[in-house]
Order: structure tokens, then sequence, then C-alpha cells
């Protein structure tokens, strides 16, 4: 505001180049939003297309106990996702998800200590969140991991895989792909390895982008510079993925 | 050992944290999913639980976006500039879906 009034010899454009905030908000984090909002247009694109796929084939009508896998019905995701790690041969539906929740939730939390130390210019609080913020991005990941891999070896029990015809004989369907699972239409499969990949990656350029924010807060190059806004920024990212995976658990896993 | 932490103090003093918001921010959303997980196994499929679901990550995005991405506190036009895109992708979302149901 004082720019145009008080110095008569600055121009009024400063305003629109970079001379003040329109927002109240600085460029890199503007940006950060807008590059979000996008995001949120690619990762709705593959909501909106599960919903309508879902929505497009047969259900299963019978009551969930009598639930069994086969490419003409879609399956109930809680018969599909029941194993643990070192929890072998129990069915424990739904709970391994519930754990990678909780453990995006809780290193979004640590995410947002860090940017509140950083808000503090505390050098040693923001290195202890960012780190246990990486640590937690690095579980995430690997327990996404052994979600895929135990995704694509299929039911132990062939018997209760669903069934494909081969050369004019019933065969159960081993291991999952694009174009075959064993859990019901291949649609279901693909739909899952598109959007949990998609959001695996992006947990990925996550964790690098926080190691790398990491690494300049231990160096000291954002004490020197006198603030901490790239925790902020990186920050946004962040808490942008855990967004997206409440969305996934959601609409992918219990409904 | 003394005089030497009170020459720190004198070259950067670091405020204590205010952490209050975000620990309550964190136990709504654990509590909420945890709320999620026992109406998965309570109630049985239908439109009603899928209503809830729905409303239920409503709330968890609003307090993820709101107080951890901090957009409660920005200006008005930053809030709206997010949430009117998303409104058109949540009227898609039903539309499609609706659609879906139809090509069955």
């Amino acid at each position: 505001m004082s720019v145009a009034h008080a110095t008569p010899n600055v121009p009024e454009k400063l305003t629109w180049m970079g001379g003040s905030e329109p927002l109240k908000a600085s460029y890199g984090k503007l940006m950060m939003w807008f590059f979000l909002l996008s995001d949120t247009f690619t990762f709705s694109a593959l909501l909106v297309t599960y919903g309508m796929i879902r929505f497009s084939q047969p259900a299963w009508e019978g009551s969930p106990e009598d639930f069994y896998f086969s490419t003409a019905h879609w399956p109930i995701p809680e018969k599909v996702f029941e194993a643990v790690p070192f929890l072998h041969g129990m069915s424990l539906p739904l709970v391994f998800v519930g754990i990678m929740t909780f453990i995006l939730i809780a290193s979004s939390v640590t995410m947002v200590l860090a940017v509140e130390a950083g808000h503090r210019g505390d050098r040693k609080d923001v290195e202890k969140w960012m780190l246990w913020t990486i640590v937690g991005g690095f579980t995430f990941l690997g327990s996404q991991a052994w979600e895929w891999s135990h995704f694509i070896h299929g039911p132990e029990d062939l018997s209760l895989a669903a069934k494909e015809l081969v050369d004019g004989v019933w065969k159960p369907i081993e291991g999952a792909n694009l174009v075959r699972n064993p859990y019901g239409p291949p649609a279901f499969a693909d739909l899952f390895f598109f959007i949990t990949g998609f959001h695996g990656t992006h947990v990925f350029s996550g964790v690098v982008l926080n190691v790398l924010i990491f690494f300049n807060a231990a160096t000291g190059l954002y004490e020197r510079r006198g603030h901490y806004e790239m925790v902020e920024k990186v920050g946004l990212y962040w808490h942008f993925v855990d967004l997206v995976w409440v969305f996934v658990f959601t609409f992918f896993y219990l409904v | 050992m003394a005089s030497h932490s009170s020459h720190e103090s004198v070259e950067k003093e670091i405020p204590a944290p205010q952490t209050g918001a975000i620990w309550k921010t964190f136990w709504i959303l654990l509590i909420l999913t945890a709320i999620e997980f026992v109406i998965a196994f309570t109630m049985p499929a239908n439109t009603l639980r899928v209503a809830i679901f729905s409303g239920m990550t409503l709330v968890k995005a609003f307090y993820i976006v709101g107080e951890f991405m901090h957009l409660k506190h920005e200006v008005k036009t930053l809030i709206w500039m997010v949430l009117i895109p998303t409104l058109f992708i949540v009227w898609l979302l039903i539309a499609l879906i609706y659609e879906g149901g139809n090509l069955y």
C-alpha cells in the first residue's frame, strides 16, 4: 500500500513484480498451492475412474461370509487385504492398511512439528523432526512394497483364487498382473496398481525432498538464510501426500 | 559450563514450542480413523455406510488442509482459489459414479 503513496518515484507496477504479496503468501508457497491443486486433478481423475468402473461392474450380492473370488464380480476389499507381516496365516482384514494410515498421519504430525520449529528458528528441533518424518516416509514405502508383493503373489491356497478358462478347463489364476488377477475383474488389480502406485511415487519423491531439506537444515543453510520457509513448502507437499492417502484409504479399502 | 550456556542464550533466544493445536489435530485424525475401522466391521455395507465414510473423510481432509497445511489461517481469496475447483471435482465424482451405475 505504502509503495504507491509514500514514494512517488517508485513505479506502481512494482506491486506486480514481487513488490508485495497479493495473498499474503510468498511466491514459493503460492506456487506450491497451485501445483498441489493441479496434482489434486490428477489424483481425482484416478479416483473418479475408480468410482465409475466399480459402479459399472457387478457387485457381490450375497452375504460377506459366502463371498468367493471370481472374475464375475467386484471383490470385497477386506477379503483381499487381510494379511499382516510376521503374522502369517492369520486373517486380519485391513489391519495392515490401518497401520500404514497411522504411519503416514504420524509422519505428517512430525512434519508440522518441524515447520513449527522452523518458525522459532530452532535448528536442532527442525533436524530432529525432519529425521522422524523421513523415517516415517521410508516405513510407509517399505510397507507398501510388502503390500504389493503380497498382492502380486496372490492367495496361498489356490482353491480360493478366481478361475479362468484355459483350453476348455477352469484353472485358478496364479498371481496378479495388469491382465488378470486371482481376486476379481482385471480392472480391480489395474486400479490397485495405478492408484497406490501413483501415490507411492509421490511418497517417494516426498521422502527425497525431505532428505534434501534435512541436509540443508543440518548444514546450516536455512540458519544463514534467516528463515526456514523451504521446510514449510515441502511440508505442504508432504501433507498433501497424507491427504491423498486418507482418500485412497476410504474409497479403495473401506467402501 | 554455566557461563557457556548463558552466552549461548544471549546469542539466540529460542522460544518454547507451541504444539498444542498440532497434537489436538493428531488425536482427532487418529480417533476418526479408529471409528472408521469400527464401522467397517460392525455395519453392513450400504449407501448409508458409504455416506458416513465419505463424511468422515471430508472432516479428516478439513483438519489436514486447514490445520496442517495452514489453509484455515490464510487469506480468504486463497482459500476460495483452492476450494472452488475442488468443489467442481466433487460434482464430477458424484456425476460419474451415478453414470457408472447406469452402465451396468
